[in-house]
Parts: C-alpha cells; sequence; structure tokens
C-alpha cells in the first residue's frame, strides 16, 4: 500500500506546514482516510491523482476551508487550535494562519467589482491596517513581475483567464504568505494561456518559495517539484522525488494514473 | 444628438409640443398662484416620505435578504414569514392597520401618551411612514435575498481563504457586489414605492396626491388638477431614474462595455 516514509535526503529547513492523520468525509462518502503531509521552507510539493480523489479536499482543509474530520494541522510549527467537532476554536488564529498561506484557485477568484491593484491591496490595507502607499507600491512591483503593470486600474472583467490568473497570484503574494497552495491553477484556461501563468509559478519556485500545488500538469510537476504525492482511495497512495515517481512508479495504481495522462 | 434630428422624432415633439400649449391656453389654470405654495409643500411630503421610506426600507432590506440569504434558520424563517406577509397584503390595508391599530393602541397606555414623542405619534405621518418603509423592506428584503446568492461562492471563499474576517467580508465584498447587481431593479422597485405613496392620504397625510383632491373638491376643477399630478410625478419618476443611472455608471465596470 503507502510507499515508505519520506526519504531522510529531504530538506531539514525549518517546517512550513505539517498535516498529520487528516481525515475527512462529506457525509457517508470518506474522501481522505488518513493523509500525511510534510513541507519544509523552500519545498514544492505537487499532489497528483485522478478526478474526485480528494485533492482539493485536502488543500482545503489545510487552511480550513473544510473542516477536518480528524487530523491536526500544523503551520510553522503553531498546531491550529480545533474544537471537539474539529473546527477552528481561534478565530483569530486561523484568520493570521490564513493570512500566512497565500491561496491560489482554480476560477481566480477575483473580486470582480475592484480594480487589479484594489484586488491586491484590499486585505492588507483594510485588514491588516499596512499604510497604503506601501501596499500601493508592493502591489506595483508584484504587478510588474507577474507582467500586469498596465492592467493595475483594469477590472479583472477586462482581463483574460491568463491575467486574472496572474493577477490572483500577485494577490496572494502581496500579503507576503509563508507557503503558497495552488490548486490546479491553470486547469480552467484555454491551452494557450497556460504557459504565462506556469512560467510565474516556475518563478516563484526558482526563488525557494514553500508551495504546495495541485496539478494534472505532470510535465511541470516533474520539472518544479521537490516532492511529488499521489493520492488515491483517499490515502497517499506513493510519494518521493520527482524522478522516482514519474520515471520508476511502483505501485499498479500510479503506474496507470501515469499511462492515462498520457 | 445628430439622432434628434430625424423626420419622424422633429413631428412628434412639434405634437408634443402643440399639446403642452393647447394645454396651456384652452385649459384653466387660474387656480395655481392660489395652490401652488401647497402643492409644493405636497411634492415636498412626498418626496422626503419616498427618500425616508426607501432608505430606511433598505436598511432593514440587507439583514432581511442576508437571514434568508445565510442565515441559521431561527433567523431566516421569520425574515421569510415577514416578506411573504408584507408581500402577499395589500399596501392600503398595512398602512390602515398600523394607523388604525397602533394609533388607537398607544393612547391606552399613560406612559406613551405623557413621553416627549406622543406629539410626534398622535400625528398621521410617523404611520405613514412606517407603513411605506415595512412595505419597501418586504419587497427589497426578497430581492436582497436573491442578491446575496447571486455573488458568486469563489469570491468570497477567496475572502475567507486571505483570513479576512466574516464582518469585512460582508461590508467589503458580500454586500457591495450583491447591491450592484439589483442597482437596475432596485431603480424600478423606487419608482413604484414613489407610485404607492398616494395611499397614505387615506390617512390625511396631506401628500401632492392629497393636495390635487383637494383643489378639486375646492374647485370643481377635474382634468387640470390631475394633469399636473402626472406631470409631478413623471419628473420625479424621471429623477429617480436618473439618479440610479448616475450610480451605476460611477460604480465599478464589471463587464466589458456592450457586452
Ligand atoms: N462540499 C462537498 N460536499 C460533498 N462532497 C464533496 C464536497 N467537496 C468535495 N466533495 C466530494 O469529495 C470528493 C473529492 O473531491 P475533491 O474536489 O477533493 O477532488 P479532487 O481530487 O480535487 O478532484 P479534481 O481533480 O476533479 O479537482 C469528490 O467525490 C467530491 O464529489
Ligand atoms: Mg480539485
Amino acid at each position: 500500500m503507502t510507499e515508505a516514509a519520506p526519504a531522510p535526503s529531504r530538506s531539514a529547513a525549518p517546517e512550513a506546514i505539517r498535516v498529520t492523520g487528516l481525515r475527512k468525509s462529506f457525509g457517508p462518502l470518506e474522501v481522505l482516510k488518513g493523509v500525511d503531509l510534510t513541507a519544509h521552507e523552500g519545498d514544492v510539493i505537487a499532489v497528483i491523482g485522478g478526478s474526485g480523489s480528494g485533492k482539493s479536499t485536502m488543500l482545503r482543509c489545510i487552511n480550513f476551508l473544510e473542516t477536518p474530520s480528524a487530523g491536526t494541522i500544523t503551520i510553522a510549527g503553531e498546531p491550529v487550535r480545533q474544537r471537539p467537532d474539529g473546527t477552528a476554536a481561534d478565530r483569530r488564529q486561523i484568520e493570521r494562519i490564513r493570512q500566512s498561506l497565500g491561496m491560489v484557485f482554480q476560477q481566480f477568484n477575483l473580486w470582480t467589482h475592484k480594480t487589479v491593484l484594489d484586488n491586491l491591496i484590499e486585505v492588507p490595507v483594510h485588514v491588516l491596517h499596512q499604510p497604503k502607499a506601501e501596499a500601493t507600491d508592493r502591489a506595483m512591483s508584484l504587478l510588474a513581475r507577474v507582467g500586469l503593470a498596465d492592467k493595475a486600474h483594469s477590472y479583472p472583467a477586462f482581463l483574460s483567464g491568463g491575467q486574472q490568473q496572474r493577477a490572483a497570484i500577485a494577490r496572494a503574494l502581496c500579503m507576503e504568505p509563508k507557503a503558497m497552495l495552488f490548486d490546479e491553477p491553470t486547469s480552467a484556461l484555454d491551452p494557450e494561456l497556460v504557459g504565462e501563468v506556469l512560467a510565474v509559478i516556475r518563478a516563484l519556485a526558482a526563488e525557494g518559495r514553500t508551495m504546495i500545488l495541485v496539478t494534472h500538469e505532470m510535465k511541470f510537476a516533474r520539472e518544479v517539484a521537490s516532492h511529488v504525492m499521489f493520492l488515491a482511495g483517499g490515502l497517499v497512495e506513493e510519494e518521493g522525488p520527482p524522478d522516482r515517481l514519474f520515471g520508476a512508479p511502483q505501485s499498479p495504481r500510479l503506474q496507470q494514473f501515469l499511462r492515462s495522462v498520457g | 444628438m445628430r439622432d434628434w434630428l430625424q423626420p419622424h422624432r422633429i413631428i412628434l415633439a412639434l405634437i408634443g409640443v402643440a399639446l403642452v400649449l393647447w394645454c396651456a391656453t384652452q385649459m384653466r389654470w387660474d387656480w395655481l398662484p392660489k395652490y401652488a405654495p401647497m402643492m409644493a409643500e405636497g411634492i415636498w411630503r412626498t418626496v422626503w416620505l419616498l427618500v425616508l421610506s426607501s432608505l430606511l426600507g433598505m436598511a432593514l432590506a440587507i439583514p432581511l435578504g442576508l437571514a434568508q440569504a445565510a442565515g441559521p434558520w431561527v433567523l431566516a424563517a421569520p425574515a421569510r414569514a415577514f416578506c411573504t406577509v408584507i408581500r402577499g397584503t395589500p399596501l392600503l390595508l398595512q398602512i390602515w392597520l398600523l394607523y388604525y391599530g397602533l394609533g388607537s393602541l398607544f393612547p391606552q397606555f399613560p406612559w406613551i401618551r405623557e413621553s416627549d414623542l406622543w406629539p410626534i405619534l398622535r400625528q398621521a405621518w410617523p404611520y405613514a411612514l412606517l407603513a411605506l418603509t415595512l412595505s419597501f423592506a418586504g419587497y427589497e428584503g426578497e430581492v436582497m435575498r436573491g442578491a446575496f446568492r447571486s455573488v458568486p461562492r469563489g469570491q468570497l471563499e477567496a475572502a475567507r481563504a486571505m483570513g479576512m474576517p466574516r464582518l469585512k467580508i460582508l461590508t467589503r465584498i458580500w454586500l457591495p457586489q450583491a447591491v450592484r447587481n439589483v442597482l437596475p431593479t432596485l431603480g424600478g422597485e423606487t419608482v413604484l414605492q414613489m407610485k404607492a405613496t398616494p395611499l397614505v392620504a387615506t390617512i390625511t397625510v396631506v401628500e401632492i396626491y392629497a393636495v390635487s383632491s383637494r383643489v378639486r373638491q375646492d374647485t370643481f376643477i377635474i382634468y387640470e388638477p390631475l394633469l399636473l399630478l402626472a406631470v409631478v410625478y413623471m419628473a420625479l419618476a424621471g429623477l429617480i431614474v436618473l439618479l440610479f443611472r448616475w450610480i451605476e455608471r460611477t460604480g465599478p465596470q464589471t463587464r466589458p462595455a456592450g457586452r
């Protein structure tokens, strides 16, 4: 079944995200049956698996967009305090932790009633009470980095999908997060727009950002990930360095999955 | 502007001018100077009843809509019941129930009669304002329920994922988009609300409709006051439409023009 524990050669950097014994059921449907994950600072963990295997659910449990049925989440050494029913016990704590985890969604989810720039500075200015000029400077340089400097004052509806996703990544970065969570950031994009978004993520990986990346882009996962997890049947079926997972998959399910995605 | 120079437009405009001239010269307007101050007062009363009841009604409609769209059932059920009752009964009935019901209940309590509020509660307008407010709240509560639901969940989730507190999500993301989505509806609803205001004349509130009735009773002139009344209401409706267009134009553009 589950592959051996993570190889000892993995990073000795401090832990950024640790998930232990994560279970999640929706009514009678048990989606996650005990998943463990550890991301050290600078790790890029790619999560792969078939549709409905619980990749999104796992990611959403990390910042408590979904309430875990069992298991604990520890962010930068700080366990998320939970009530007996699993919900986050301390609103302040979970809000602070969410602010340190930049999440990027498949559907971008930019706020359509605000310009791109206002999307970026919304939380820094109106929740974290940073000076507006400072947040704006940071936002503008982030927009320049993702190639959207000229779109700062546009509304999201006037942007292409690829541009919207790059703006959403910049919005997450503007919070200066400790780690990033990507949930299939290119799955909603037309094929010709995928490249520009992957380029941005590649650059983030190269600068040593901690990230967990749920993706269907196997080639990309192999290229940027430091560690790959294959989810199947609610468990981590196999995990390890990308070359081993993609080059010499052990479990029949992973072999079949890799064949099916080509 | 060029559009106005087309032949059929010019002809229509000429007919309009002729009609106005005919009305001005052939009908009886000699009563106007005498009643003008009264009419001005009536218009003013209609306007502030409309503005106040719309604003207060909207302030009530937001929690009513929110409770129905996202609240626990202990809040959602009463909100739903309120909207259903208000929308299911005639406004005239609501006005009368408040005025003759509450209005005759209050004097039975000495502490109300002796309070500083009594001089106000003895008048008719508080009951008119209350009835119009509750009515607007009932209709717009239903509208806001749909409006809150129409905001894409993903955008609220993004706000949550970024650690926004719940109240901030409501005031900065959810409510602004909900209101923006219903602005076109809201303009029409405000015009409807304006057209409901004459009903308060039945409880002795002298707004513009009551004034025009008064002119008719005093002078036995029938058409002219009604004509003027129609013009006043149309002008008010025009102002409301312009106001909402202006609000829509100044706000954020949520879709590319022309689409
Ligand atoms: N809120 C929910 N209520 C009920 N069932 C849910 C909910 N969210 C997810 N599920 C179910 O849980 C299972 C796992 O869903 P999840 O979205 O995590 O899969 P995934 O691995 O991300 O799939 P995909 O690759 O299609 O995005 C699916 O069967 C889905 O139908
Ligand atoms: Mg998913």
